[in-house]
Formats: structure tokens, C-alpha cells, sequence
């Protein structure tokens, strides 16, 4: 009985300690990134790029005289997993803010957690309509994005592919997938509204590797352009047989395309919608990517750690803005918040979806280079 | 014993009678559903005749990837009666050996790397033979250790033994292939050893060139297309000699025909097995690499969806003919790019299995097998 006593007081004594030396003047901000399952690199990347934000407002004295204290877990890109962590910082380590997860579907049970308790989170890239909105039609009050959504993104498209003189567009897509069905499907309410003429639809499944007979049909429509929103496995595929075909219509895409894997001599002349391009010439992004290569090795920084560190630096300056460590009140700074990042200039629409300017990148001469900034 | 009362007749199974009426039945349905795509294909190619001419092409490309690793089944099949379904993964294997021997080492630079005044011509031609020669080479020590691992030491095992054992080395192959350090789950840009060269035909066969648009109305083919077709029907060759000329050949057929006759002959059984698995692989080796130039993306579970299609030809041509296993994937080929183009893209793997299902149900013994003459 002694025994236990003694040890029940060492026990208190101890978590008192570190309670109280956890406590002293810190902002805790929960990073929740799939570290392992299917994407780990993403969620490499995505805590990497968050890191360094935090750092950077560290170095400069945090925020409200507030050190910041960065608590990362894995939330594994995979909902049960996701919930977990959201509680874990929530319930154990009284965050007000998170930052994450990067896959809608992770997202989504975070943000429904999150929102019932009052914690500001932001996402940095899940691109799904429902992380912001629940099922009724109602925006989640503490939830936002730091992405455009795929609707934006296939509206930019269209209009990029108005701008350079393109008349009729063919659609590829695969209609098992929501990202490339949502963008394809906006991009063509937007081209036949303002004009363009779809000359073809075709459809295929993620394990097709031979498209001869959709090419084939694409060359005897002869479109302006070709409309691929798929990722750059598939763009891979599809425009190396394309060339060996003799087709020169250009494809374009989406941000599925932004990867070091693309393959720049089968896919040159095409275009790309994305959140930034590492060779836009803006002093954001130089200072970026000089801070980006200091911190990891020369490292160069993907969309990913791009907007995970736009989402923090949005958050302490919304928090800084607000001029104190109360979520209520820093939700309504975020809604009306208008924010200079490296991804673009943000505001938020009434769904907390990012009203932003979307980057184009053109592949050209083997490799992906910034070639506009196109305006909502 | 304790004798059982049967009700009589509750258990009722087709008479003779019967059965002919259910296979005529089975026939004139199977009839029916030709003539309904002769019907189709003819009135299409009525209109487009020469779409139909590029999807021939398209799907000769196709089949005659698929007679590579169809050979290697019916060749295990017919020696040790065993569906080898880890025969996709070694073809795999193959493609991503060339991968690594093409990016990593240069090899099929070496010409000229090791005797700079080569000329750039014959340079390529003797490198990607290397290449190629390579991935044969590794995929048939591959196949050989399977053997020797998994599949001897139950070779007097039930059969369904070492079908599951063929099937968890497959899953073994795909998936520690995807482990990071191995392969990577990346869809790698696959880099080939020699240029793409494109041409068609107007007026004559004229050559393409890169990036510019031949015209839409011709029909188009690329040297791959040509090398894979010499391949395919050279391997075919050398494997008739083998099995009809040669002394091992001699001993393979007498293997897989009565295997313990042959051992009393003094044939050595093991040894003539061992040469099978090593032969086989080493022609989906080389279809490995050949797909791989063909559709430019690798990924460690490529050898799935080729290696059932060619399981499905190697059935329709009768499993365990050579002949056979060539011709059904040819037939398995312009399957699907005629359902590719004519009904649509992702219907092609329906039709591709469907096939084997009809097949199985009108015809199991295939278009070359002779009745199963084992007798208990």
C-alpha cells in the first residue's frame, strides 16, 4: 500500500511537471499527414513544407509573444486512422488549430470531428467539395482549404485553352474516378459554354496501358485540343502513343500531371493546371524555394510542401490578425481573410473554398515551366 | 456401413440426351453471339475501312506481346499440368531489368562506349540485343530458382498444392517488388534503348515526323510494332525446332507425356522440367521488355492484367499446344481492339474474360487441344 502511494505521487508529480512546463506561452498547431500508407511521400513533403513555416515565424519571434509548437502525427491518408489522430490532438492535446490531412477522405472525418469542437482546420490540399461543406449544403464554420477545387481547376482549363485560340477540345477520362470526372466535366460546361465545341468523349479504366483505338478516333476528329485530367501515369501512356500515331493536337490537364515522373518528351507542348511552379519568377516563391533548399538539402519543394506551408503561414497570420489564441474568433478572420501566399493570392468564398489565381505550366523542351497565372 | 435412403431422382442429372441438347443449345448461342460481332465489325469497317486496318495493327501489337507469355504457360502447362500464374510477374521482372540496365548502366550504349568509332546505327542494334538478351537471361535464372523453390518440392503434391503456390510466389513478386528499396510502387517513364520511328502510309509508306500531325486518314505503324511482330514469330520458330529437332525437345515431349515412362528410359525428368520454366520465362522476359518499349510506363504490377489475357489465350488455343497458345493470342489481341473501338475501352477486359468463360463452358479442351487422355 506504501508502495503505491509513493509511486501514485511520483506518477502526479511527474505529469505535473510536464504539464506545467508544456504549458508556459506556446500555440500548438496538430500537422496530421499521411506519413505511411498509400502516399508517404506526400505526407513527407506536406509535413516538411508546414515545418518550415513554423519555424520561419519562430525565428521571428512566433506569434502574440507565443513560441509555436508543432505536433505532427500520421493519419495515415486513410479515414479511421485520420479520426484517431484528429482526437488524439483534440481531446489530449488541446490543439485550436490543425493543419491537414492531404487526401479528401482523410479529411473529411477530421474536418466533421474538428468542426463539432470547435477547431480551425485547415487543409491544405484535399480537393473534395465536402471537406468545407457537410451533406446538407451547410459550410463547416471552422474548416477551410488552401487549394483551389477541381471545379476552379477545370474552369481555368477551359479558359486557358480558350485564351490560346482552341475552337474544339476531345475529352479522355476515366470514369471511375472522381477527380478526373469532376474535372473533365467542368471543363466542358465552360469550353461549349463560352463557345468551344467538344468533338469527342471517350472513357477508359486506370489499368488500361494501349489506347490505340481512342487515339485513333482522336486523330480522325482532329480537335484542337486534347483534355486529359488524369495522373501522370496515364498522361504517360496516353501521349507517348499519341506521338507514335502522329498526333500533334496538345494535351492538357490538371495538377495529377505535377510530377517528377511526368514524361516531358511525350507529353511536350502540352499544358497543366497547378497550385505553383517552382520557375515562376515572383520574389514569394524565390524566397520560398531559397528557404525550402536551406532547411532540406536543396531540396526542391513540390505543390504538396507548397501548400502545406501557405496553410500555416495563413493560420498564424489569421491568429495574428485576430490578436488572440481563440478559434471562434480566428475562423472569422480566416473566412474574410485576403492572403498573399506562394501559391497565389487567396480569399475565401462562402463554401471556404479559395478563390485563387491558378498557375499554367507548359512542357517544353523536356521539362515543366510556368507560363501564365490565370484569374478566377 | 449404414445404408441411406435416397429419394430416387432427387439428384437429377442430364441424360445423354440431354446433354447433346445442352451443348447444341450452348452452340447455336455461341453462334449467335459471332455472328452478332461479324455483323457489327462489318458494318463499321463498311464505313471506316481503314480505322478497321489500324485497329487490326493496333491489336496484332497486342497479341503478339501476349503469344510471348502465352507460350511459357502452355509449355509449364503441358510438362508438370501446373498454370504458372506467377509467369505475368516474371515478365515484369523482365521489363523492369531492361529499365534498370538502360538507366542505370547505359548498357545498351556499350557499342560505342567501349569502341567509340562504332557507328550510331549498328551501336543501337547490338545494345538493345544486349538489353534484351539481359532480361532473357535473368528472367529465366528467376523462373529457375521459382522452380526449384516453390514448385519441386511439391511436385508429388495434389495439383491444386502447387496452383495456391504459384499464386502467393505471383503475389510475392508483385508486392516485394513494390517495397521501396526493390522497385519502388512508382509508375516509372520507362526509357527505351532505341528512338521510336513512325510511319504511314499515303501514297505509298512514308516516315513521320516528331511533333508534326500525319495526315488523319492513313494508317500508321512504328518500328516497335515491327520488332515485336519479328520477335513473337521468330520465338515461335525456334520454339518448334526446339520441341520438334532437338534431343531435349524430344525429352520435353516425352516428359509431358507420360512422366514416369520417361524417367525409366532415363530421361532426366527434373532437368528437362527446370529447362521448360527457364525457356518459357525467358520469352516473357523478352515480351517484358518489348511491352515495355511499346507502352512506355512501368510499374510493379504490369504482369497482372497481360499475364491473365495471356492465361485466357493460352486456354483458348488449347492449354499445353504451342500452336495453340500462338494463335489464341493473336484472336485474344484483335479482341480487344476491335471492343476497344467498336463497343468501348473499358468493356475490353469484360470481353477478354468472357472468352475464357465461353470457352471453358462450349470448348475446355480450346481450338488445338485434343481430349484429356488421363486416365484416373
Amino acid at each position: 500500500m506504501k508502495r503505491f502511494l509513493v509511486a501514485a505521487l511520483l506518477l502526479s508529480a511527474t505529469v505535473m511537471a510536464v504539464f506545467a512546463g508544456g504549458e508556459a506561452e506556446t500555440l500548438k498547431v496538430a500537422i496530421l499527414a499521411p506519413l505511411s500508407g498509400p502516399v508517404p511521400t506526400f505526407g513527407v513533403s506536406t509535413r516538411d513544407g508546414a515545418l518550415l513555416a513554423i519555424k520561419e515565424w519562430n525565428d521571428k519571434g512566433g506569434v502574440l509573444g507565443m513560441k509555436i509548437k508543432a505536433i505532427v502525427e500520421d493519419s495515415q491518408c486513410t479515414p479511421d486512422p485520420a479520426l484517431n489522430a484528429a482526437k488524439k490532438v483534440i481531446d489530449q492535446d488541446k490543439v485550436h488549430y490543425i493543419i491537414g490531412e492531404v487526401c479528401s477522405k482523410a479529411s473529411i472525418p477530421i474536418s466533421e470531428y474538428a468542426n463539432g469542437k470547435k477547431v480551425v482546420q485547415i487543409s491544405p490540399t484535399s480537393t473534395n467539395p465536402t471537406v468545407t461543406v457537410d451533406s446538407t449544403g451547410k459550410t463547416k464554420d471552422y474548416i477551410f482549404r488552401a487549394c483551389f477545387t477541381d471545379e476552379l481547376q477545370g474552369k481555368i482549363g477551359a479558359k486557358f485553352a480558350l485564351q490560346k485560340g482552341a475552337k474544339t477540345a476531345f475529352l479522355m477520362l476515366d470514369q471511375a474516378n472522381d477527380y478526373v470526372k469532376g474535372l473533365s466535366e467542368f471543363f466542358e460546361k465552360d469550353f461549349v459554354a463560352a463557345g468551344g465545341k467538344i468533338v469527342g468523349k471517350e472513357s477508359y479504366t486506370a489499368d488500361d496501358k494501349d489506347f490505340s483505338a481512342i487515339l485513333a478516333k482522336i486523330k480522325q476528329a482532329k480537335p484542337d485540343v486534347v483534355y486529359l485530367p488524369d495522373y501522370y501515369n496515364i498522361v504517360n501512356l496516353v501521349t507517348k502513343q499519341a506521338k507514335e500515331k502522329g498526333i500533334s493536337a496538345p494535351f492538357m490537364g490538371g495538377d495529377g500531371w505535377d510530377s517528377a515522373d511526368l514524361d516531358c518528351a511525350a507529353s511536350d507542348g502540352g499544358f497543366f493546371t497547378n497550385h505553383y511552379s517552382p520557375t515562376d519568377q515572383r520574389p514569394e516563391v524565390k524566397n520560398f524555394l531559397a528557404a525550402y533548399a536551406a532547411a532540406y538539402k536543396g531540396a526542391v519543394p513540390d505543390a504538396l510542401a507548397t501548400l502545406a506551408y501557405d496553410a500555416v503561414n495563413m493560420l498564424l497570420q489569421a491568429i495574428k490578425d485576430t490578436a488572440a489564441d481563440d478559434p471562434v474568433k480566428v475562423k472569422d478572420t480566416l473566412a474574410k481573410i485576403s492572403f498573399n501566399s506562394v501559391s497565389g493570392k487567396i480569399t475565401f468564398d462562402k463554401l471556404h473554398n479559395p478563390l485563387k489565381t491558378v498557375t499554367i505550366i507548359a512542357v517544353k523542351g523536356g521539362k515543366a515551366q510556368f507560363e501564365a497565372m490565370v484569374n478566377p | 456401413m449404414h445404408a441411406v435412403n435416397r429419394p430416387s431422382g432427387a439428384v437429377k442429372l442430364p441424360s445423354s440426351g440431354n446433354r447433346a441438347r445442352l451443348a447444341w443449345i450452348g452452340r447455336a448461342f455461341l453462334a449467335l453471339l459471332a455472328a452478332s460481332a461479324a455483323y457489327l465489325i462489318a458494318s463499321k469497317a463498311w464505313n471506316e475501312p481503314i480505322l478497321l486496318v489500324q485497329n487490326v495493327i493496333d491489336g496484332l501489337k497486342l497479341g503478339f506481346v501476349y503469344a510471348l507469355i502465352a507460350l511459357g504457360y502452355t509449355m509449364v502447362y503441358g510438362i508438370v499440368k501446373l498454370i504458372n500464374f506467377a509467369h505475368g510477374d516474371v515478365f515484369m521482372v523482365g521489363a523492369f531489368t531492361s529499365y534498370f540496365a538502360v538507366t542505370k548502366f547505359n548498357l545498351h550504349k556499350w557499342p560505342q562506349a567501349l569502341f567509340p568509332g562504332v557507328p550510331a546505327g549498328p551501336s543501337v542494334v547490338i545494345g538493345s540485343a544486349t538489353v534484351i538478351l539481359l532480361s532473357m537471361l535473368l528472367c529465366a535464372a528467376l523462373a529457375v530458382v521459382i522452380e526449384r523453390v516453390a514448385y519441386k518440392p511439391l511436385r508429388e503434391a495434389p495439383r491444386i498444392a502447387a496452383l495456391i503456390t504459384a499464386i502467393g510466389v505471383s503475389f510475392f513478386l508483385e508486392y516485394f517488388g513494390n517495397l521501396q528499396f526493390v522497385y519502388t510502387p512508382r509508375f516509372i517513364p520507362y526509357k527505351s534503348p532505341f528512338d521510336t520511328v513512325g510511319w504511314y502510309i499515303q501514297g505509298g509508306i512514308r516516315r513521320m515526323v516528331p511533333g508534326q500531325e500525319s495526315p488523319a486518314n492513313a494508317i500508321t505503324f512504328s518500328n516497335i510494332f515491327l520488332i515485336i511482330m519479328a520477335a513473337s514469330v521468330l520465338v515461335l520458330v525456334v520454339l518448334q525446332l526446339i520441341v520438334r529437332r532437338t534431343k531435349i525437345g524430344v525429352a520435353m515431349r516425352a516428359v509431358s507425356f507420360d512422366k514416369p515412362t520417361a524417367r525409366l528410359m532415363g530421361i532426366d525428368a527434373d532437368r528437362v522440367i527446370t529447362f521448360t520454366f527457364a525457356i518459357g520465362a525467358a520469352f516473357a522476359g523478352l515480351g517484358g521488355v518489348l511491352y515495355a518499349i511499346a507502352y512506355s510506363s512501368i510499374n510493379t504490377l504490369l504482369g497482372i492484367m497481360p499475364g491473365l489475357k495471356a492465361f485466357v489465350a493460352a486456354v483458348l488455343g488449347g492449354i499445353g499446344s504451342i500452336p495453340g497458345a500462338f494463335v489464341g493470342a493473336l484472336i485474344m489481341g484483335q479482341a480487344e481492339a476491335l471492343t476497344m473501338s467498336y463497343i468501348s475501352t473499358p468493356m475490353r477486359d469484360a470481353v477478354a474474360f468472357t472468352i475464357l468463360i465461353i470457352v471453358l463452358l462450349v470448348r475446355p479442351t480450346g481450338i488445338f487441344g485434343e481430349p484429356d487422355k488421363e486416365k484416373a
